[in-house]
């Protein structure tokens, strides 16, 4: 086999396409991870507490204040329209797939048709959704029916996206809005639980509520099963910390996704000789050092919640490297 | 078998063109196998069938997102263009003249720009008036005395051509600035053959899909000297742009990057693209913007779609632009009178395709016909495009005659007139069964150092009975273009 014939891609990419490619993907996993969610929060909160389980929602995303200028109360149903339905919202499922879809505009010269033609029918489905679609009865199915259509644009850009440089920022994408919710997700309800007492060694004794927290906020991740099978005897707030933080096999934990991100920067730079990938390896190189150098016990004693904003600053400083030294600002 | 002895049943039942040129059914003609074939499976397709594919077919053109985009305040609506499955045909014969009078043309109007560019001998000599050139609003100032690579100017023209009652085919109208629509006529092919495969079999219709492929090679041809492996880019106004659609086919069949004017700066005299890499060399612009917006610093300063500086880049010859500036002058309505005259003047030879028979307002004896037999003229301001503020005289009202009679008077310099052509028809599928709507065609010719002619083009359809605007932003569709082997 001819190496010169497996080299490919090698063509110029717009610094703007970059970046929406890059964007197209956080959108879409927005999308996939608000389904998730809104849908285990519906399914498994208890009706004690119910507004706080939907104000953690809120919370997640920093949506409070905006959701409180034109809602009194969070509940499934106020918390269900504001992000399923309000158009206004920028957090909504509306707006994140009307910035797909622009993106996916813009960038359809460079994305397979397939893609293309999935977002654009997605579009049409979730532009379509009204009051109906959040009643109690409906909402599980209209969120099977968003983490279905999400993940059949990831399926789809799978098997047919071209991997040249399009494809690895896209990716970055991906693995950085993966990174930062599951952050997020442990910030907000860790903290819940802990508030509550929820600590390692009442869970044994406290049962099954305890026990359906941690399941809840394993659910959101899209983890529980596979942290049943890693830690059959139970839930430790350490050991769950620990799998959303450093599991290396987790598709969602902070540590598998910020190396992906390490992965691509590095084929930018060897394959693609992008200068610009200088800053954000760095920031990596950092990041990733401070979660191997220390335990997870070790964070939370000092403080798992400075620790989980650091990551979040240093999160969003990445994509700002990104888009400010490969996408033109 | 031929179709006067065949009873027209199935999609074809009760369909009558009355005394209209039928594309289709081609009375007076000599017969041809293919469509002979055609004409057999249409009959024996039921209506029923007919309607069920163009479901399919509507529902597919709305989902791939084969549409243009109408902006109004803050909705954006995706509009398709209307497509009717019934193929506007043209046979061979017809194709190999219709394709000669196309290079034709196109060779006419690409002398007659490098004339009037340098030399001006065409007015020297009183052939077309002088001040119809020189006082025209798009002739650039900027281009006198610049050679352009391969002396071609009208890269990619779209030159319309209507057939009337005879079934003659002419000139209605020269394209040769930016013209449009040659992705319908791709994606049109592309419908057809997920939906009528049946109806296409053996039948050897010519292919449309090498258009990229043709669009990439005249681009590289007319790349600055020396460069061996040419960056072309499309320029494109962007999302907001009506035809970006389009933008996007194309720059994906030429397999290169699809820019905005943002994505473009000159530096040391060169176009550069921004790129994750830095900023990379451009030799070939295929601009979809129009002249105005190209280069803030030669014409509006207040666009925001184009480059600064990108004209002086150009006439230094660093980088090549497709179309040229300045081509608006040829595709004018006024010019287009004098083109038969144009055609003679530089290549002695008569016009395989004439022009349809045009009065000139400006001229006096033009403006007294024009002003007498309006009602019987369709009546054109020159600069307008789009079917937007035309006066169709024989379906006026008399207060409409009127108002537009003082128009023309007004201003008789921005009016011409002609008379009204019976265009010929095409079997469509309306809302009562299949009738005969007015059709038109648009082939794109294009040309590097050699003119080459999609074969096909897109035809129009006047989807409302009776009309005969055919554009898409006045309710017209489009028909997919068959050229029989």
């Amino acid at each position: 086999m001819s190496m010169s014939e497996t080299i490919a891609g090698q063509g110029p990419l717009i610094a703007r396409h970059a970046g929406g490619l890059v964007w197209l993907a956080r959108y879409m996993e927005r999308i996939e991870n608000l389904a998730r969610l809104l849908d285990v929060t519906k399914t498994y909160a208890s009706n004690r507490g119910d507004e706080r389980t939907w104000l953690a929602i809120l919370r997640i995303n920093g949506d409070e204040p905006g959701f409180f200028a034109a809602h009194a109360v969070a509940d499934a149903e106020s918390v269900a329209r504001f992000y399923l339905l309000d158009a206004g919202t920028t957090s909504s499922v509306q707006s994140a797939i009307r910035f797909a879809r622009e993106n996916a505009r813009t960038l359809r010269a460079l994305i397979s048709t397939e893609m293309w033609l999935q977002i654009n029918v997605f579009h049409g489905q979730i532009a379509a959704l009204c009051e109906l679609d959040i009643a109690p009865d409906r909402l599980s199915l209209v969120c099977a029916m968003l983490k279905e259509g999400t993940q059949a644009h990831t399926g789809i850009t799978e098997g047919t996206f071209y991997r040249d440089q399009c494809w690895h920022f896209y990716t970055l994408g991906r693995h950085i809005e993966r990174a930062d919710q599951t952050t997020r997700l442990l910030d907000t309800r860790f903290n819940a639980m802990a508030s509550e007492g929820v600590t390692a060694g009442r869970a044994h004794a406290d049962g099954e509520i305890d026990a359906g927290n941690w399941m809840t906020l394993l659910r959101a991740a899209s983890g529980y099963h596979a942290y049943r099978r890693e830690h059959p005897h139970g839930y430790r707030a350490e050991e769950v910390a620990a799998f959303l933080l450093k599991n290396g096999a987790f598709p969602r934990s902070v540590w598998l996704n910020l190396s992906q991100v390490e992965w691509h920067l590095a084929q930018l730079r060897s394959r693609y000789h992008l200068r610009g990938v200088a800053r954000p390896m760095e920031r990596m190189d950092n990041l990733l050092a401070m979660l191997a150098s220390q335990t997870v016990r070790e964070i939370m004693a000092r403080g798992l919640s400075p620790f989980l904003d650091w990551m979040q600053s240093e999160i969003a400083a990445l994509q700002d490297d990104i888009s400010g030294g490969l996408c033109g600002g | 078998m031929h179709q006067d002895v065949l009873p027209r049943q199935g999609v074809l039942g009760g369909y009558d063109p009355g005394g209209l040129f039928c594309e289709m059914l081609r009375p007076g003609r000599p017969p041809d196998l293919a469509l002979d074939l055609l004409l057999a499976r249409l009959t024996q397709l039921p209506v029923e069938a007919l309607r069920r594919r163009a479901a399919d077919a509507q529902r597919d053109l709305l989902e791939r997102g084969i549409t243009f985009t109408v902006y109004s305040d803050a909705t954006a609506i995706d509009r398709i263009l209307p497509f009717d499955l019934i193929p506007r045909v043209i046979t061979a014969q017809e194709w190999r003249t219709l394709e000669a009078g196309l290079i034709q043309r196109v060779r006419a109007l690409n002398l007659f720009l490098h004339d009037v560019y340098h030399d001006q001998r065409i007015l020297a000599d009183g052939v077309v008036p002088r001040r119809l050139v020189l006082g025209n609003a798009a002739y650039c100032q900027a281009m006198e005395g610049f050679d352009v690579p391969c002396g071609t100017y009208v890269h990619v023209c779209g030159i319309d051509i209507v057939r009337d009652e005879t079934g003659q085919f002419m000139v209605l109208e020269d394209n040769a600035r930016t013209p449009s629509g040659v992705a319908y006529v791709v994606e049109n092919r592309h419908m057809s053959l997920r939906v009528l495969s049946d109806l296409m079999a053996d039948l050897h219709v010519r292919g449309v899909d090498e258009y990229g492929v043709r669009l990439h090679q005249a681009m590289a041809e007319i790349a600055p000297a020396g460069i061996d492996d040419p960056q072309v880019v499309l320029l494109s106004p962007g999302i907001f742009n009506s035809a970006y659609f389009e933008h996007v086919f194309l720059a994906r069949e030429m397999g290169v990057p699809l820019v905005e004017g943002r994505d473009l700066l000159v530096e040391n005299g060169m176009v550069w693209m921004r790129t994750t890499a830095g900023l990379a060399p451009v030799h070939t612009i295929y601009r979809r913007l129009n002249d105005d917006f190209l280069d803030p610093a030669v014409f509006r300063p207040d666009s925001q779609l184009g480059v600064p500086g990108l004209m002086e880049a150009w006439r230094r010859g660093a980088v090549s632009l497709a179309n040229a500036v300045g081509t608006g002058v040829a595709d004018d309505k006024a010019v287009y009178a004098y083109m038969p005259r144009i055609i003679r003047y530089y290549l002695a030879e008569d016009p395989i395709l004439p022009n349809v028979a045009t009065m000139i307002c400006a001229e006096a004896e033009g403006l007294a016909y024009t002003l007498e037999h309006i009602d019987r003229l369709v009546v054109k301001p020159v600069a307008e495009s789009g079917g937007y503020g035309l006066l169709i005289g024989p379906h006026a009202s008399a207060e409409e005659l009127e108002t537009f009679r003082a128009c023309v008077r007004a201003n008789p310099a921005n009016y011409i007139s002609q008379p009204m052509v019976n265009l010929s028809v095409s079997p469509t599928l309306c809302e009562h069964g299949v009738a005969a709507r007015h059709v038109d065609l648009r082939p794109f010719a294009i040309t590097g150092r050699d003119t080459w002619v999609l074969p096909g083009g897109l035809s129009r359809v006047a989807l409302r009975a009776g009309s005969i605007v055919v554009n898409s932003s006045q309710g017209g569709g489009s028909k997919d273009t068959w050229v029989l082997a």
